[in-house]
């Protein structure tokens, strides 16, 4: 395989005393390859900006080792790391234009004028800012600032280049227009990056692996496919995926020829036991509980069925999302016809072992993804 | 957008009226008085109508004070010198030692941080006079009573908590983020402090600078106790000007008039910088 660009080796960070204080990103340990774009997916607080600002040097690493280019890096002070950051903060010199925000970036590599101008037309280009060129940060809006800032990132030329949450403040249109030329100059100059997103949408669009990450640990590190066909555990299923994955508790129970999930208000799922490959049968029957996932848009609806009275019937223009009350809770389905499903109907829905996802009652960690994949 | 009525308008004129003639006048009466003699100055009725005369700025300016009693020397224009002598450097030093000293304690939260910086502070808690006889004692030990040096180093209890607090306040107000920018665009963290840190902080320091100038300027009881004649400032000089045979104030009028001028002229030259350096310096969120 190509080139490790970055190394996190049991990077532990703690705001405030090692072991006592806040423990906020906890034994991380992932590799980025030259070339790759990565996405840290998670929400608030998650160790995800933490983690990339000790990757910066700007944080000390509480323990662990962060290395790039096969040397440690995480003693090393920001300026001998060749990295390349967009803030979400923005941070432009204020007392500078963009043009020259941008131009300044550049400023250490001592390239000519004339080198450095078309590199700045070209990336003001790229980022729809070519108008704004000759304001100051103070004059300029919110998303203008933050595209101004990116720019100020994608100009250099680092080993490295660290976007946190880069498009939060674009506009819809905007925001998938440049993810799709950002993805585009990134792979054709061959950079390595790394974007900090709460958007999902961002990190499946733009990033080759994505980091889930929650509670300062590292839920799941893989594509975008894997992420979402085979979630390793229960939060990334359900942190993963729009609308969110359906989940209802469950017991087990079953003979040499069915499995049988039973959920809330008596509802029972049986399905055949050569629905489950003999390792995954083997794995439920050593447990009593578990949970049942499944995504909406694989939820059908079909004559013998288990019931579900329709809660919510919405049309979105180009797909109709259902809710209906299942086994307590709720469950969603997506279909993308019309349907004229009325509130209080009852609905006759089947979940395809197929789609079904299992994990551990306890620890929410994945057992199966459904036959194909199992 | 908001309307105001002419009666608005007339009273805010009418109330900022009164509070600038309620400011100005003082100043404005000294002016006058400087420019008269002991005599109509304290004629009854005081009357704005006079004959004008410089004799009270030219015995400030010869040092030749000519009193019922006789002929005086006084040397104000060595007071003035030594006044503008002790505020700048005074002022200069403390702008040294303390925006450093201000980044550190912006930036850099470390054990025993805050206490550090409250001691500081704490320097302007007490009461000069509280201070001043062990004070007096210690000078005398040490050699430093009645120099110049002494008088700087006294002056830093004024300047430098003032600086220190404010500049850490404007520093800290910096994003830390804009310095990571430019510390990651490959810079050392002093080239961070001279090229994003000082400049963007640049009128809390002006302001600052200003407001220590001020008060170093306007200081009288450590240098009337630590500083023979030769050292003293206007503020103890103008002591003078209480002579045996009467207080001389024409020529008291005329000092304030020259002591003024300096502060005043800072104060006007720093107030454009300041709002400019302000206006700039707006980082919109």
């Amino acid at each position: 395989m190509s080139e490790t660009a970055l190394f996190i080796k049991g990077v532990d960070k703690f705001y405030g005393p090692i072991d006592h204080g806040v423990h906020a990103v906890k034994q991380l340990n992932m590799d980025v390859k030259k070339g790759e774009i990565i996405a840290l997916l998670g929400s608030s607080g998650c160790g995800k900006t933490s983690t990339l600002r000790m990757i910066a040097g700007f944080e000390a690493v509480s323990r662990g080792t962060i290395s790039m280019k096969g040397r440690e890096v995480q003693t090393f002070a920001p300026v001998k790391r060749n990295v390349a950051m967009a803030f979400e903060g923005y941070s432009l010199y204020p007392p500078l234009t963009v043009r020259e925000n941008i131009a300044f970036a550049l400023k250490a590599s001592r390239l000519s004028q004339s080198v450095v101008d078309e590199k700045v037309a070209n990336i003001a280009k790229l980022l729809e800012i070519e108008d704004i060129m000759g304001r100051y940060p103070s004059s300029i809006s919110g998303g203008q600032q933050q595209r101004a800032s990116l720019g100020r990132a994608l100009i250099r030329d680092a080993d490295l280049h660290l976007l946190d949450e880069p498009m939060g403040q674009l506009e819809p249109q905007l925001r998938a227009l440049l993810r799709g030329r950002i993805k585009h100059f990134i792979k054709e100059r061959g950079l390595t990056a790394i974007l900090v997103t709460h958007d999902q949408t961002e990190a499946n669009a733009l990033a080759d692996r994505i980091a889930v990450m929650e509670g300062g640990v590292l839920q799941q590190f893989d594509t975008p496919q894997m992420i979402k066909e085979r979630p390793a555990n229960l939060f990334t299923g359900t942190f993963v995926g729009e609308p969110p994955m359906n989940v209802f508790s469950a017991g087990i129970s079953g003979t040499s020829d069915t499995v049988s999930f039973g959920l809330n208000e008596g509802v029972k799922l049986d399905y055949k036991a050569s629905d489950f490959s003999h390792a995954v049968r083997a794995e439920l029957m050593k447990r009593s509980k578990v949970v049942l996932g499944i995504r909406p848009y694989a939820v059908r609806r079909s004559e013998g069925g288990v019931g579900a009275k329709v809660a919510v019937n919405q049309w979105l223009g180009d797909q109709t999302h259902i809710a209906a009350d299942f086994a307590g809770g709720t469950m969603v389905l997506v279909e993308h016809d019309r349907t004229n499903l009325t509130i209080g109907e009852t609905v006759a829905i089947r979940l395809d072992p197929s789609s079904l996802h299992v994990f551990d009652g306890d620890n929410g960690r994945a057992i199966s993804h459904g036959q194909e994949l199992a | 957008m908001e309307t105001t009525s002419t009666l608005e308008k007339t009273l805010r004129l009418i109330a900022l009226t009164l509070v600038v003639i309620f400011f100005m006048f003082p100043i404005f009466w000294i002016f006058l008085m400087s420019f008269q003699t002991n005599e109509t100055i304290l004629a009854i009725p005081p009357s704005i109508i006079f004959t004008p005369t410089l004799s009270n700025y030219a015995a400030l300016i010869t040092g030749k004070l000519t009193t019922a009693a006789g002929t005086l020397d006084i040397a104000f224009m060595r007071n003035l010198g030594n006044s503008i002598f002790l505020s700048v450097t005074s002022v200069a030093l403390a702008l040294v030692l303390g925006v450093p000293a201000a980044y550190a304690f912006a930036r850099h939260k470390f054990k025993g941080s805050e206490d550090i910086a409250f001691t500081l502070l704490s320097f302007r808690f007490a009461p000069p006079l509280l201070v001043l006889l062990p004070l007096t004692q210690y000078f005398q030990w040490l050699g430093l009573s009645d120099t110049y040096f002494g008088l700087i180093w006294v002056y830093q209890l004024i300047c430098l908590p003032l600086i220190l607090w404010i500049v850490r306040g404007y520093f800290e107000d910096i994003s830390a983020d804009v310095e990571y920018a430019y510390r990651i665009a490959g810079h050392s963290w002093f080239a961070t402090f001279r090229k994003i840190a000082l400049p963007l902080a640049g009128p809390g320091i002006a302001a600052a600078g200003l407001l220590a100038f001020i008060f170093a300027w306007n200081n009288f009881v450590f240098a009337l106790v630590l500083a023979s004649a030769d050292k003293q400032p206007v503020t103890v000089g103008a002591l003078a000007f209480v002579t045996s045979s009467g207080i001389q104030y024409g020529q008291i009028a005329s000092a304030i008039v020259l002591s003024v001028t300096p502060t005043l002229a800072l104060a006007l030259y720093a107030q454009r910088y300041l709002v400019e350096g302000l206006s700039l310096g707006a980082v919109k969120g």
